[in-house]
């Protein structure tokens, strides 16, 4: 019952869209439609709920001109697969949507970019998620491997599994629609989510979950939706404190900002998939020069990047201020497997528990 | 009269002071004798000077060896025409050189806008028909310029008067007062009071040396002059070519080395012009095309020398794309580099005019372009849209489950223009007009379609068939925001268009394609 009316308010929200085309066209308007510009300078702080959210900016398309008319187009027979869709109970991947759009002649899509994107807007329009429009991404969720159990209601029927237990040494794989993701209990202190696959298997040979009571969240490197969406339940459902573990560069400090305050392209749903009390362990560049972690100079777009860090209102704070003021300073940057070579346990043994000492997670 | 045809430097020019075609007396008389020395037959020339007089028949010859006419015939003859010439020469050449001809007598057209042209050439018919009815006026010669004077004409001058050194000068010479007289007389070490009849040869040497020594003001320019003009250029170029734009400069008069000339230049861009390769170059001399050596010519170097690029123009030497570049230099006396008088030589005072008028016209041509650039991009964006609001439309009203919207509204809102568009849906051809621009507009609906379409409504005011296709045309009156609706029976595979609206003022759909 709950999953039709889910339904039945998507189709209402799409066509809601459409109608109002229908209406401007009726009377004689050209069609338009105002969405709010997705821009890092469009972003503002939301302080009730912690999360950066896109601000007042808006950008109309109207069909005053072929492309605005062309977007219009496609987003009308976007609404026209998703109600249909919708309809029969089936269900797509965005690549699929992207090859569907192969008929729609003028329509069609040039890059799977372009569909990606207009499902966002549609988001935003609608204030659903994709899910709700019965569309997954394609790629997989990260995976869970620490003391937690959790209820997944399948196609094959409903599982309870233990993420250290139950699973193999890969973990438990978090599915594309965490919405029907339950969270039992757990027996964790802290969740780590850690963005290469080979600090999250040291973890896990170090023991460092069993040690300290810790669920390792690996992130596969720009986490998806999902996995942000699973961090945030984390924390809101059991108040666990997150971190988040990279390596030392400008493109994962965006991993963090995208785990923490959200990212620019989700903005619309900061709020489910942001988890502003998300902590930053490392790589920091102060570690850089306090650990001597070998490392390698920063590159042109490397300093490109910390440059537009420094004018993201998302890292607009004291810390991070001044960390990428430090690693411009030092020119370098450092992985953080490069804690290996101070022996393989270093990582586990001195590095993570002073430095989750310091943040006060331990 | 049988001397202008019968004998050969009869000039009726020398020494007369105006632009003019001929120059030698060569032209009309080496006509003949080239007839009479390749198929020995005499020239017969009719002629009438008016509706009053009669008209006059010669046949005549030129006797080779004293280069006098020789009179075979005179006779007084009923004519139909009131005045004119007519002359018939019969000669035996080869027609190798046709492309060159066809373009001399298509090049003297343009130039001639009084004159119809026609010939008839190995079967093919050439016309180049009259566009303006007045006849031009003759220029009126004037007196040689002290500048401008050659020692031999000096000397004739001399010869042929009487009477004291000062009145001479100031009668024969135009631009000379007492005063420059004076002046004259002073430099070449001659009293004013000096008979001019005793003048030796080293007196007038010396006088040419003082003549051209002293300032004196340009010769007047105007009168001795006959420029084609721009509109008439505009309208020659017009008739000949088919082209998008076209402009032309007709310069002041100038003056080099005491001879008034005038450079008139005009630009013709797009249309039918080759859209490929080298623009083409025509160029004149008192009114007569240049055909040989243009390499050499002075005006080739000046239209090299523009930079054409800063005019949108693609250059290599000479300006490339659909252009035709004319220039026309009228002249007392053109500076011929040869006496084949192919190419202009090149006198910093005519290279300059000639400059100063393409880059006008260059800069006409800039404008020009860039306007069409905006009108061309206007319309692209407009006819953009207006084939994807209909997909929107029929889209939107599909999901809705609505009926589908009229948008003819908005559509007009975007364009401004009068819409045509033609639409088939269930074997029934819609052709709609649809006026959105605040005038009144007489139109012709013009369509092209393999459909008989004998239940059109309204029926075509005109239609005819050419083996399977089927022109029709209605004459549309529409008031602005007026619409007009045609529809029949049919496939619909055929193609529409609007005649009598500006080009940019209309927007044709084809909704089946």
């Amino acid at each position: 019952m709950y999953k039709q009316e889910l339904d039945q308010r998507a189709q209402t929200e799409l066509l809601r869209i459409a109608e109002a085309w229908y209406d401007q066209m009726h009377g004689g308007e050209v069609p338009s439609i105002a969405l709010p510009t997705r821009t890092k300078q469009n972003i503002e702080f939301d302080d009730e709920s912690e999360v950066w959210k896109y601000g007042e900016k808006e950008s109309l398309r109207s069909a005053h001109t072929a492309k605005s008319a062309l977007h219009l187009l496609k987003m009308a027979y976007v609404i026209g697969f998703l109600k249909q869709q919708l309809t029969e109970n089936r269900s797509s991947t965005l690549r699929e949507l992207y090859y569907i759009s192969e008929g729609w002649k003028r329509a069609k899509f040039g890059a799977q970019d372009e569909s990606n994107f207009l499902i966002e807007d549609l988001e935003i329009l609608t204030t659903l998620q994709r899910e709700a429009f019965h569309l997954r991404p394609e790629e997989d969720g990260a995976s869970i491997f620490g003391p937690l159990r959790i209820r997944e209601s399948t196609r094959r029927g409903i599982r309870e599994i233990h993420c250290r237990d139950d699973v193999g040494e890969a973990g438990y794989g978090i599915p594309n629609n965490v919405e029907g993701l339950d969270f039992i209990d757990h027996d964790a202190k802290m969740v780590i989510a850690i963005e290469t696959g080979g600090m999250y298997a040291r973890l896990q040979e170090n023991g460092f979950d069993e040690e300290h009571d810790a669920i390792l969240v690996h992130l596969k490197g720009q986490p998806a939706r999902s996995t942000r969406r699973v961090l945030h339940m984390l924390s809101d459902r059991f108040n666990l404190p997150i971190t988040v573990f990279t390596d030392g560069d400008p493109w994962s400090y965006r991993i963090f900002a995208s785990v923490a305050y959200g990212s620019i392209k989700s903005a619309h749903m900061s709020e489910l998939l942001a988890t502003p009390r998300a902590q930053f362990i490392g790589v920091q560049p102060s570690d850089i020069a306090d650990y001597e972690l070998p490392s390698d100079k920063l590159s042109d777009k490397d300093i490109q990047a910390l440059k537009a860090e420094l004018t993201d209102p998302r890292f607009d704070t004291e810390y991070w201020r001044f960390q990428i003021r430090r690693q411009l300073e030092l020119g370098l940057k450092s992985e953080q497997q490069a804690f290996a070579a101070r022996g393989l346990d270093f990582v586990t043994k001195e590095y993570l528990p002073a430095r989750l000492t310091e943040m006060g997670v331990l | 009269m049988p001397f202008v045809f019968g004998k050969l430097l009869y000039g009726s020019r020398f020494h007369q002071i105006r632009q003019s075609r001929g120059q030698q007396g060569i032209g009309i008389s080496a006509a003949v004798l080239y007839a009479q020395l390749t198929t020995g037959l005499p020239a017969v020339i009719t002629t009438r000077t008016g509706a009053l007089e009669p008209a006059h028949r010669f046949s005549l010859r030129i006797r080779v060896e004293t280069n006098e006419p020789e009179i075979l015939e005179h006779v007084e003859v009923d004519w139909d025409r009131t005045h004119g010439t007519r002359v018939e020469i019969e000669f035996r050449a080869s027609l190798a050189a046709k492309k060159r001809l066809v373009e001399y007598l298509r090049s003297t057209g343009v130039v001639n806008p009084h004159a119809r042209i026609r010939a008839e050439i190995d079967g093919d018919a050439f016309l180049s028909d009259r566009v303006v009815d007045e006849p031009l006026v003759p220029p009126k010669a004037i007196k040689p310029h002290p500048l401008g004077i050659e020692l031999g004409q000096l000397a004739r001058m001399v010869a042929g008067s009487k009477g004291t050194l000062a009145p001479f000068l100031v009668d024969q010479f135009v631009r000379v007062g007492a005063k420059t007289a004076e002046e004259i007389c002073t430099a070449a070490d001659l009293t004013p009071s000096s008979r001019v009849e005793n003048l030796s040869g080293e007196d007038v040497s010396r006088l040419l040396a003082a003549l051209q020594s002293v300032r004196v003001p340009p010769p007047p320019t105007t009168q001795c002059l006959s420029p084609i003009g721009e509109e008439l250029l505009v309208r020659g170029l017009s008739a000949e070519y088919r082209m998008d734009f076209v402009a032309a400069r007709t310069r002041p008069s100038a003056v080099y080395g005491g001879h008034p000339f005038m450079v008139e230049a005009a630009l013709g861009y797009g249309g039918k012009l080759p859209a490929e390769g080298n623009a083409q170059l025509m160029r004149f001399a008192n009114r007569v095309p240049l055909i040989y050596q243009q390499g050499a010519c002075t005006t080739t170097h000046c239209v090299a020398e523009v930079n054409w690029r800063s005019y949108g123009l693609s250059q290599a030497g000479l300006p490339q794309g659909p252009l035709l570049i004319l220039v026309h230099i009228a002249s007392t006396n053109v500076p011929f580099t040869s006496e084949s008088k192919d190419a202009i030589a090149t006198i910093p005072e005519i290279e300059r005019e000639v400059m100063l008028a393409l880059q006008d016209l260059g800069r006409d041509l800039r404008t020009f372009l860039s306007r069409r650039d905006r009108t061309r991009l206007a319309e692209e964006r407009a006819r953009a849209v207006c084939a994807i609001l209909p997909e929107l439309a029929a889209k939107v009203a599909e999901v809705t489950g609505r009926p589908l919207p009229d948008i003819s509204p908005i559509e007009g809102q975007i364009m401004r223009k009068v819409v045509a568009k033609k639409r088939t849906r269930d074997g029934r051809v819609e052709i709609e007009v649809q006026n959105h621009t605040s005038r009144e507009l007489a139109l012709q609906v013009f369509e092209q379609s393999e459909d008989q379409a004998e239940d059109a409504v309204p029926a075509p005011d005109f239609a005819t068939a050419l083996d399977d296709l089927v022109t029709r045309v209605w004459q549309v009156t529409l008031a602005p925001g007026g619409a007009w609706r045609a529809a029949y029976t049919g496939r619909g595979s055929g193609t529409i268009d609007l005649r009598g609206v500006d080009e940019h003022q209309k927007v044709v759909v084809d909704l089946d394609v």
